[in-house]
């Protein structure tokens, strides 16, 4: 089967005023299926951002996409003219952003804020945009749809603010949706709910999907399979279910059992120190060569700190960037 | 052990904007109970807008609760006259949620963590820093980054700074509003560790309000589940975890994103 995305080798650097160019991310690569849904994990200035938005071309202007293809429906878009891209962009690729009340124009119906996307892409009349708005609320809001569609951002719940923005984004049927912490801002409750919209919406439509975290747990219902990006390098990728419960790279191991037990807590491990990977992982504590993990790594060896790991295949689809492992 | 902390029904209310002509009031903590024991941890858990940062502004005497009483120390400060409340404001210290907001990006680490004994004026330079640079190594920022500016510290380090900033005073009571929440779980693991460690070496108390039951459970000693501003259900926090007797409870729990290896299976969204 033919992927729907393909990210090849992807370079990209950000420049400052102090240091002429820092890397963001180095030799990222990843393909996804159609109707997959990929888990992106990765902490702050892991960048798994600079990775959303170098797929659509959106970097800050100081930002610099230095080598590597990224392939959509077999065409490079790094390479694509603008007019190119611009057709992509929310209609074949939709975004959605963490915060939902900043992505909203707060004065305009959320009704005609999705109509405008649909307009945007397709030159057909009103009364089928019209119609075709009035499909997409339907399957978000069921009853609620006429209701909302004549509200203020204001006028709605989180919850409802961030069902809106996936109405935009699933508006033109594209083929890729990128989700950025799509659930961030929400209690657990209503983050459960639109974890559930998801999943409803790759069932029926078949969408592919990436969907950024950096929470791991909330992975654990609705990714196929997972990356896991350390200082802009892919640590680890595989099957959700294998990668979530036998982590393999000592990165991924250390971040998971920094998590509380929750519901297996017990009278004996309540209030006590939780295992944390020593260190941290800005720009200035990386070290220049060899693994960036090395200088926070729990079984680090000396080769770690001359070369780069490479990366290792454990069984069929699961990936690590260790030397710990052999093929 | 007599309670640092009692709260007794407890009530806010706010009136309602866009109804001038029939002025209508929204009802944010509906008679709200609770007693904490010095050096103890009360957990304060529930869906947004069930009420608890709004228990947080009151007990932190920032917000005058509409009815019902609150002691500290004995002394009940829903009560007390605002000349009182300066002096008892200090010893309930409130870290809030997003500290980029609540920090001055351009003001340097040391400024801001000085400040507020600065304002309190009791001690001279010299003490001040002193103290000041005791607290910020105790929370992990090095003494060598306290003349940097703010701006240049990550989601982690900031609410470090937050941290330290509300300990400057020396409180008895720290009230952490969704302090965790924003915060990558290697992050949080790091400075859960710090509470603990402050709660085990000074005796403080902490009212951790958040909704992560995850954390929650594993900080604290009780959690107290809120929902539509009223106390549902109050227990000791594994019974909570393990056995919820209220239908808020449960649904908090059943939304709980959890990694397989948990001994429960992961949730089905």
């Amino acid at each position: 089967m033919a992927s729907v995305l393909e990210i090849q080798n992807l370079q990209v650097s950000y420049f400052s005023r102090e240091v002429r160019s820092r890397p963001v991310l180095s030799g990222v690569s990843f393909d996804l299926m159609p109707g997959e849904i990929l888990g992106v994990l990765g902490e702050s200035g892991s960048g798994k951002s600079t990775l959303a938005a170098s797929v659509l071309r959106l970097l800050p202007p100081n930002g610099q996409v230095g080598g590597g293809a990224v392939l959509f429906e077999g065409k490079n878009l790094l390479q694509v003219s603008s007019e190119e891209l611009r057709q992509i962009r929310g209609n074949r690729i939709a975004l959605i952003f963490q915060e939902p009340s900043l992505a909203l124009h707060p004065t305009i119906r959320v009704g005609e804020q999705v109509r405008r996307v649909l307009a945007a892409h397709q030159s057909s009349g009103k009364n089928d945009l019209d119609h075709r708005t009035r499909e997409v609320f339907n399957r978000l809001f069921a009853q609620e749809a006429d209701r909302i569609l004549r509200s203020y951002p204001h006028q709605l719940s989180g919850g409802q603010r961030q069902r809106v923005l996936i109405a935009q984004a699933i508006a033109c049927n594209p083929a890729l949706v990128i989700a950025d912490e799509p659930t961030a801002a929400l209690d657990p409750v209503t983050q459960m709910e639109i974890l559930r919209v998801f999943r409803d919406l790759r069932e029926h439509l078949g969408l592919a999907m990436i969907f950024i975290t950096h929470n791991p747990a909330l992975l654990a219902g609705i990714a196929d399979r997972i990356l896991i990006l350390y200082a802009g390098q892919v640590v680890e990728w595989g099957p959700a279910e294998t990668a979530l419960r036998s982590p393999k790279h000592p990165y991924t191991k250390a971040l998971f059992e920094s998590i509380p037990a929750g519901t297996g807590e017990t009278e004996k491990s309540r209030k006590t120190s939780l295992p944390v990977i020593p260190g941290n992982s800005s720009p200035s504590s990386l070290p220049r060569k060899g693994c960036s993990f090395e200088p926070r790594c729990p079984v680090r060896m000396d080769v770690c700190r001359e070369f780069e790991p490479p990366l290792v295949k454990l069984g069929q689809s699961h990936i690590v960037s260790c030397f710990k492992y052999k093929e | 052990m007599e309670p640092i902390l009692k709260v007794e029904n407890l009530t806010k209310r706010y009136a309602k904007r866009n109804s001038a002509r029939t002025p209508q009031e929204f009802l944010a903590l509906d008679s709200v109970s609770f007693a904490v024991s010095a050096g103890a941890t009360l957990a304060i858990v529930g869906e947004s807008g069930s009420g608890k940062s709004t228990l947080a502004s009151c007990i932190a005497c920032l917000e005058p609760p509409t009815a019902g009483n609150f002691w500290f120390e004995g002394r009940n400060l829903a009560q007390s006259a605002e000349s009182e409340l300066r002096k008892i404001r200090p010893q309930i210290q409130l870290i809030f949620p997003d500290s980029a907001s609540a920090l001055s990006p351009r003001w340097s680490i040391l400024d801001i963590a000085v400040e507020p004994l600065v304002l309190q004026g009791k001690l001279g330079r010299k003490e001040r820093n002193a103290r000041t640079f005791f607290l910020l190594e105790r929370v992990g920022l090095a003494a060598d980054m306290a003349e940097r500016p703010a701006a240049e510290l990550s989601g982690g380090q900031r609410q470090r700074l937050a941290i330290a900033r509300a300990l400057t005073l020396d409180p008895k009571i720290l009230i952490l509003d969704e302090a965790l929440s924003a915060l990558d779980c290697s992050v949080q693991a790091q400075i859960a560790n710090v509470l603990l460690e402050l709660q085990a070496s000074r005796g403080m108390t902490f009212l951790f309000i958040t909704h992560d039951l995850t954390m929650a459970a594993h900080l604290a000693d009780e959690i107290a589940v809120m929902s539509r501003g009223r106390i549902v259900e109050q227990g000791p926090s594994t019974k909570i975890v393990r056995n919820p007797d209220h239908d808020a409870t449960r649904q908090l729990l059943a939304a709980v994103p959890r990694l397989p290896r948990s001994p429960w299976p992961a949730a089905q969204p």
